[in-house]
């Protein structure tokens, strides 16, 4: 390379050069152990980042645990850490966020799932091409803007037929949640049915099969473990999901199943008492850290189960 | 950017439904001697049903689409010019201007990008060219998978504790683009790694067979060759920090600002969380300055995303 074959060797005599050529080559052994070094710590900040993510929540969790019971932070129905008397019963606030996350999966199953079929069996290529970029600018759009489009658009659209008591509820959150997450189901839904192997389609459209049954009844089981995986991983970013919830569903914990009422969710939650005046230190400030370990332990194990179905129920043709 | 899920795109299909497929299931009441299809009107009817119902399911999306533009764009259209760009934030809505947040999203965006650019193009070089087969290397690999999904509050969580009182950096444009790094490094590491791997490896043998080691294949061969895809993906990455609102929004707290950072100690405001600000105030003048944010940030990030797609598109290479 480069080094070994300098222009500028020189040339005063045979032993010179061979001199010069090892220490060449020295120098290139040096330059490799220094930077592989580099390299390896590097690989190590993202090691320390997830050590770094754990320690922080379990150690704050664990000085909020000296003062609130966990049996009575994972069982309590009333979450009023800010009000006296404070209560610290977890569930309203999984409730909120499972049932925002809920309605984002089913619009965005019905849609993603639909537009994933749509793509994959019935598109022409030209079609499929102009319209998959621009699902798939749904899922670029910050998370922020979507928060505005829930408040100023879709709430005003639910309350012109939907007695919805105060601006804030939970089904416009949800809906625009969904519509977000949507391009992410057709698109790792559409990849799982893109890869059943065309004898399989061809075999039941000889049979006499029309397009719907071919698409319902061979492809979408077949690409089932993908289109599962898709809506998991789609269903974790819900529930991580902040700037949406904390705009558009409210600041009101509410174990309800109602989809009109305002709620809050966990991470809501979080952004409350983070931009609040919470002294750093006190119980109350504790609360975001073991609130953040459920969702941190909730949507993990949504990804690990999201990989593990691909890989368990799979199998290559 | 959850494409990594690189199982998901590989031509895989379950046991359970070769079962299903080998039987397909026959509903006329006699053997079709034509297409069925064209046969039963039932089947037919239900099959144009459903043909219209996927395409509502397309139709619907890009419709939610157009009505977020089109409402963004009539909220905001009106309160978009120069003066906006130029002001700082104010109690009245029409003075109101993101300079503070738009200096403060550049800041952070360089910031980050000198921390995670560096960080993670050398990780995904050691994970692909390096590491041996190993359970470690393995369990890197799926850490990284695993932060990639981890919610971005977690990382505002972990900047808070860690950069802001931990490291006592306050609440400065240094600890947001640390968090910032922290956030966009998994996908920088996904999409290096991508790029890193479509070089082929007959470019490696060859170098290797005039004599060089690792380092020098990589440098001279490996990376020349995958920098374009580098750069998109970073691109990508980095347009991801600049409209993400949650990490910054517990970093930097609802601050108003009236100065732009001078130094990485300074604090500092970005362009979501002046738009949240914005959003969350009842007053209604401010819901045209929030829609006239908005439409700058979507135009910074239409921006970046072209240049990604130009760069990926100028310089693809196919083997």
């Amino acid at each position: 390379m480069a080094s070994l074959n300098r222009p500028g060797q020189p040339k005063s005599g045979f032993l010179q050069s061979v001199e010069a050529r090892r220490n060449a080559r020295r120098w290139v052994r040096a330059e490799q152990s220094v930077i592989v070094i580099l390299l390896v710590a590097a690989t190590f900040v993202s090691v320390l980042t997830t050590i770094g993510i754990i320690v922080t929540l379990i150690k704050e969790s664990f000085g909020f645990f000296q003062d609130v019971s966990v049996w009575e932070f994972i069982t309590g129905t009333k979450w009023a850490p800010l009000f006296e008397p404070q209560s610290f019963g977890v569930l309203p606030l999984i409730g909120g966020t499972l049932l925002a996350a809920g309605i984002a999966g089913i619009v965005a199953l019905t849609l993603g799932l639909g537009a994933a079929i749509y793509l994959s069996e019935y598109a022409p290529d030209r079609v499929r091409r102009i319209i998959k970029p621009i699902l798939e600018v749904l899922a670029g759009i910050p998370t922020v803007v979507y928060g505005f489009f829930a408040l100023s658009f879709v709430t005003p659209l639910l309350q012109s037929f939907l007695p919805i008591p105060v601006i804030f509820n939970v089904l416009s959150a949800g809906i625009v949640m969904g519509l977000m997450i949507m391009p992410m189901v057709s698109t790792l839904s559409e990849d799982a049915m893109v890869a059943v192997p065309r004898p399989l389609r061809d075999a039941a459209y000889a049979l006499g099969a029309t397009r719907f049954e071919v698409a319902v009844k061979v492809v979408v089981p077949a690409a089932l473990p993908g289109i599962v995986a898709s809506f998991i991983l789609a269903l974790s970013r819900a529930i991580g999901e902040t700037l949406i919830v904390t705009i558009a569903a409210g600041a009101t914990p509410n174990l309800t199943l109602n989809p009109l009422e305002s709620i809050q969710t966990m991470t809501a939650y979080i952004v409350q008492v983070s931009l609040g005046e919470t002294p750093q230190g006190t119980l109350v400030f504790k609360t975001i850290f073991a609130v953040g370990l459920v969702l941190f332990l909730m949507t993990l194990a949504m990804n690990i189960a999201g990989r593990w179905i691909v890989r368990r129920y799979t199998e290559r043709y | 950017m959850e494409h990594h899920q690189a199982p998901l795109g590989s031509a895989r299909v379950t046991s359970p439904i070769a079962a299903s497929v080998t039987r397909p299931r026959y509903s006329g009441p006699t053997p079709p001697s034509g297409s069925a299809a064209t046969r039963s009107p039932w089947r037919r009817w239900r099959d144009r049903f459903f043909f219209l119902l996927f395409f509502a399911s397309v139709a619907i999306g890009i419709l939610g689409l157009a009505a977020l533009v089109i409402d963004v764009l009539t909220d905001g259209l009106g309160a978009l010019d120069f003066s906006f760009i130029n002001s700082y934030p104010s109690r009245h809505p029409g003075e109101s201007g993101i300079r503070a947040a738009l200096f403060g999203t550049i800041w952070i965006t360089l910031g980050t990008a000198a921390f995670a650019i560096p960080i993670g193009v050398a990780t995904a070089i050691y994970l692909e060219e390096f590491a041996p087969d190993h359970w470690a290397t393995r369990l890197v690999q799926l850490n990284i998978a695993n932060l990639a999904g981890v919610p971005s509050i977690i990382y505002g969580i972990l900047g808070l504790a860690l950069f802001v009182q931990a490291l006592s950096l306050d609440r400065s444009v240094l600890a947001g683009s640390l968090t910032m790094t922290l956030l966009i490094l998994p996908i920088v590491i996904i999409v290096s790694q991508e790029a890193i791997k479509a070089v082929p490896n007959e470019f490696r043998d060859a170098a290797f067979a005039l004599g060089a080691n690792r380092w020098q294949v990589v440098k001279m061969v490996v990376l020349p060759q995958a920098i374009p895809g580098i750069m998109s993906g970073i691109i990508l990455a980095l347009s991801r920090a600049v409209g993400e609102a949650a990490p910054m929004l517990m970093i930097s707290s609802l601050v108003f600002l009236t100065f732009i950072p001078t130094s990485p100690g300074d604090r500092f405001t970005v362009l979501p969380v002046q738009i949240f600000n914005w959003v969350s105030l009842p007053q209604p003048g401010f819901q045209a300055v929030a829609s006239a944010g908005i439409i700058v940030l979507l135009a910074v990030l239409l921006s970046m995303n072209s240049v990604a797609i130009w760069i990926r598109n100028r310089y693809q290479k196919r083997y």
